[in-house]
């Protein structure tokens, strides 16, 4: 079981805060691994440029490096800011570590008259191709994300090591929202890949728990045919997937994916108002129905942020904050090292019907029910 | 030459010892009531006098040496249309245990006289191949432990059915609720279902005892079981009964009882569960079907529209097939229409190598429902016995082959495969059906499994009983003969129907919770099955496991 910690807030603040807030739940990961999403960036030494996008990998040889370079030369990129980390490497685990990357990019002049859509199939394309570069290479260039204003780190280790080890602690970035996951590796080896948050077009997800149904959704989503879905070294990559799927590809409200993951009985579909269409929805994507227990958390573009639960076991997980600062965590201290000066009575627990959704706002989090109507659009 | 009359020693000469089944008669034991010849369905045996020597110690010339006594006793025949089947029914009338059929373990001389008038072997029932097939040995191995405790079987929520039609993808579900057009019917039905078996090789007391338990099963139980006919229609008064609604209506060849069918769809109260269209069977790969002229009783003959007494074979293809591409469409299509597209409509096939073009060719359908493929171990009214033993394809390669190849199309959610063919042939139904799940299938049919647990079919895959064919079910199950079916208790039927299938509810939850499953039925979920057959295990593509 990992323990999961998610913090979004108006004004940026250092994933470090929140790496020291995964040591409250320390019981619950073993030091397998650590992955970090930061989203709404800002760096005290560079001043980021919204819709540029940012790569985050490691370059584990020269090599890679050089080749790396070559790409996206090759593709038109023009670097602008190349984030030096302070690495310390002798707090980092693994032995095979170039470079960190998080590289601020220009798009290529020939993406100009690209829609925004083109633009994002292409974004996914050169993450893809850099990946399968690394693959064919003896695994020795990894990239987690390249998008705009997201960077996602993966290490091997201990949350607050690893962050010291990186120098997360100096200061230098700050995000608006921090996903951060402690690993208790319960899947196979120990690879960069299987480790949460995931990462889609701008989607990012993070969960605890086993997905029984992995195999069923994942060969589903292969067959989709789509670039992105492709990985699954671990069988929560596939909440992120279905999350994409669902809002990106169905442009389907982010209240549907409830639905969707969790849909309700019949029984209780013959009662809901738009249970006709709830209904058909289901059948259509009854291969994306998850059998958790899980907790999902995960983030939108717009900064929306959301926690949703499984639709049996419960894995709890907790909301808590107050207006412009909320932190969801799988274990209540985990909310309460991250926002201690908050009104505690007021956390929630999502039942299984919930989806908790932070608006861009921050102002108060939506507590949604699938019982609930939502706005579909003419379909419903 | 001229041969010696004297010793009855013919080609075709048996003594019981020959035959398959033998009869231990006790003579200490029997009181001569006469109740298992009168009982036996095929006159295996018979009442006789027999005459005893009595040797005795004379002394005096004037006395003969020995004397004789005469008594009755219980005979074996060893004609062949007299050779017991092993049925029992003897055994279970006799009040003193003094009869029983014992398998004979020695050489079946029998197989090789059993052609009598040139005709060869026929019989009903099921393929003869005793042991573990290969979906008993498929084993669930993936069990919740660490990070996902398993579920508790007997307190948590299940969703157990299945879905049977035509599922659209989700990016053109979306795009057809928008624009308001059709969207194929989907029925949620339980993953078991009840398969063709027809109105004429059933009895009536068995079809009706079936559709009993099944209304039970889904009007108090709430398991929303569906049962299909085989070809030769449904009676009219189900025809107009809102039990319509739980019957798959079956479509072959012959189109028997077709007439009634569609002249009663103005009276429907309801919709049929789907339609099925029959292009072949598993038992019996490309050959039609077969009821032989024993069981076209007056309503049978009514029901089918054809003359009392007479065989009705089906032809082998549908008659309006030029191509099955042209047939499966026109049929689909048309049967769709006549429930103004209403109606899920499906065809069934034996397994067979050429199961994935029809898939392919069904994917392309946009009004094929699903496909039902029945594996070579499916079982039948009655066949040849090369057609039954030999013909055809084992149903878990098919299936699984079918699956993986719409996945990779990405189109495993929109036609759902259903096997059919051995599915609780040993009585391991709910393992063999969540196996045959796993592999790909969305649901089984079984036909022998149902006839067995809920009638007490005494057919078994060593040759017992299997005179289906002949409308002499010793049980009462496959006969038209008022006598004969009499014995067999509709209600009694319907308690075993809802006890089966509540049993396969408490089992199915039993497998899916260990599995961590409880949300939707584990279509496909390959990585929880193993199988410690290597080869096996290759070819489907799922674990070895040893
Ligand atoms: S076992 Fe059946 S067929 Fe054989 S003698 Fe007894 S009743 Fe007749
Ligand atoms: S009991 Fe009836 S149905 Fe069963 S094998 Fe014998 S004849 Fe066939």
């Amino acid at each position: 079981m990992c323990r999961l910690a998610l913090k979004t807030a108006s004004e940026p603040f250092s994933p470090f805060s929140v790496l020291q807030a995964m040591e409250a739940m320390q019981e619950g990961y073993d030091g397998s691994g650590l992955g970090l999403l930061l989203r709404g960036l800002h760096f005290t030494d560079y001043s980021y440029k919204a819709g540029d996008p940012v790569l985050s990998g490691i370059a584990h040889t020269e090599g890679a490096l050089h080749r790396l370079n070559a790409m996206m030369q090759d593709l038109g990129f023009e670097q602008k800011y190349d984030h030096e980390f302070e690495v310390d490497f002798s707090k980092v685990e693994a032995a095979d570590r170039f470079k960190y990357i998080l590289r601020v990019y220009k798009k290529p002049k020939s993406w100009e008259n690209f829609s925004e859509e083109e633009v994002e199939h292409e974004l996914m394309l050169t993450r893809l191709a850099l990946r399968k570069d690394g693959e064919e290479n003896g695994g020795d260039l990894t990239a987690f994300s390249f998008w705009p204003d997201v960077v996602m780190i993966k290490e091997v280790g201990w949350p607050l090591g690893v962050g010291e080890a990186l120098g997360l602690n100096t200061n230098r970035i700050n995000s608006r929202v921090c996903m951060a996951q402690g690993r208790q590796n319960t899947n196979w080896g120990i690879n960069l890949y299987a480790c949460h948050p995931f990462f889609i077009q701008g989607i990012g997800t993070m969960t605890n728990g086993e997905n029984t149904a992995f195999i069923p959704i994942k060969d589903w989503l292969t067959g989709r045919n789509f670039p992105g879905y492709i990985g699954y070294q671990s069988d929560s990559e596939v909440f992120a997937h279905i999350l994409h799927y669902v809002t990106k590809q169905l442009k389907l409200p982010l209240e549907a994916y409830k639905h969707i993951i969790t849909p309700l009985k019949t029984a209780e579909l013959l009662e809901h108002p738009q249970g006709d269409f709830l209904r058909g929805l289901r059948d259509a994507c009854r291969r994306l129905i998850i059998d958790g227990p899980n907790a999902v958390i995960g983030t939108l573009p717009d900064e929306t942020c959301l926690l949703t639960m499984d639709a049996k076991k419960l894995r709890p997980a907790t909301i808590g904050g107050k207006p412009g600062e909320w932190a969801i965590a799988s274990e209540m201290c985990g909310v309460d090292a991250m926002i201690p000066d908050r009104d505690q009575s007021l956390d929630y627990q999502p039942m299984r019907q919930h989806t908790i959704i932070v608006p861009p706002d921050r102002q108060e989090f939506k507590i949604w029910s699938q019982f609930d109507q939502f706005p579909l659009p003419q379909a419903a | 030459m001229v041969s010696i009359r004297s010793i009855p020693a013919t080609p075709s000469s048996l003594t019981p010892g020959d035959l398959p089944w033998v009869i231990e008669h006790r003579e200490d034991r029997c009181t001569l009531c006469g109740r298992c010849t009168a009982v036996c369905p095929v006159n295996a045996i018979k009442l006789t006098y027999m005459r005893q020597r009595m040797p005795k110690l004379v002394l005096t010339s004037t006395e003969r040496g020995s004397s004789f006594r005469t008594f009755v006793g219980i005979r074996q025949k060893t004609e062949i249309k007299n050779r017991c089947i092993g049925c029992g029914s003897c055994e279970m009338v006799c009040p003193n245990a003094a009869i029983k059929p014992q398998p004979n373990t020695m050489s079946d001389r029998f197989k090789f006289q059993n052609t009598a008038g040139g005709e060869a072997e026929k019989r009903g029932g099921r393929r003869n191949v005793p042991g573990p097939n290969l979906l008993d040995k498929i084993i669930f191995n993936r069990i919740s432990m660490l990070t996902d405790p398993a579920l508790d079987a007997g307190r948590h929520e299940f969703y157990l059915n299945t879905l049977l039609g035509r599922v659209l993808s989700p990016e053109e579900y979306i795009r057809r609720k928008t624009t308001g057009e059709w969207i194929p019917p989907v029925r949620e039905i339980f993953p078991f279902i009840i398969g063709s078996m027809s109105f004429g090789a059933l009895s009536p007391n068995m079809w009706l005892g079936l559709l009993q338990g099944v209304a039970y099963c889904n009007e108090v139980l709430g398991i929303p079981v569906v049962m299909a006919t085989g070809e030769g229609g449904c009676p009219p008064w189900v025809l107009k009964s809102p039990f319509l609604k739980y019957i798959i209506l079956q479509i072959a060849s012959g189109y028997f009882g077709w007439d009634e069918i569609i002249r009663a769809i103005p009276e429907m109260q309801c919709d049929p569960a789907a339609i099925e269209i029959k292009y072949g069977q598993g038992a019996k790969p490309g050959d039609g079907g077969l009821l032989m002229w024993f069981k076209v009783s007056k309503l049978i003959a009514r029901l089918r529209g054809v003359p009392e007494g007479v065989d009705l074979p089906s032809p082998p293809v549908h008659q309006t097939l030029y191509s099955i591409e042209e047939s499966v469409m026109k049929m689909i299509q048309s049967m769709s229409m006549a429930w103004n597209f209403r109606v899920p409509v499906y065809p069934k096939i034996s397994g067979s190598n050429s199961a994935k073009s029809v898939l392919n060719n069904l994917v392309r359908n946009p009004y094929a429902s699903a496909l039902l493929i029945d594996g070579i171990d499916g079982g039948t009214g009655a066949a040849y016995n090369v057609s039954m033993n030999n013909m055809g394809h084992p149903i878990a390669s098919n299936v699984r082959d079918c699956y993986l190849d719409l996945c990779a199309q990405g189109k495993q959610n929109e036609i759902p495969i259903f096997a059919a063919g051995g599915v609780g042939k040993n009585g391991n139904v709910t393992q063999n059906g969540m196996g045959l799940i796993m592999l790909g299938a969305s649901g089984v049919h079984m036909g022998k499994f149902m006839m067995q647990a809920a009638a007490g079919c005494l057919g078994s895959e060593s040759n017992r009983c299997n005179v289906c064919n002949v409308g002499l079910c010793p049980k009462g199950i496959t006969s038209q003969n008022p006598k004969l079916y009499r014995r067999l208790d509709p209600d009694q039927v319907a308690q075993r129907v809802v006890d089966t299938f509540m049993a396969i509810r408490t089992e199915m939850k039993k497998i899916m919770a260990p599995l961590g499953r409880s949300q939707s039925l584990p279509i496909g979920m390959s990585d929880a099955i193993g199988i410690s057959d290597e080869s096996a295990a290759k070819r489907l593509n799922i674990k070895y496991v040893c």
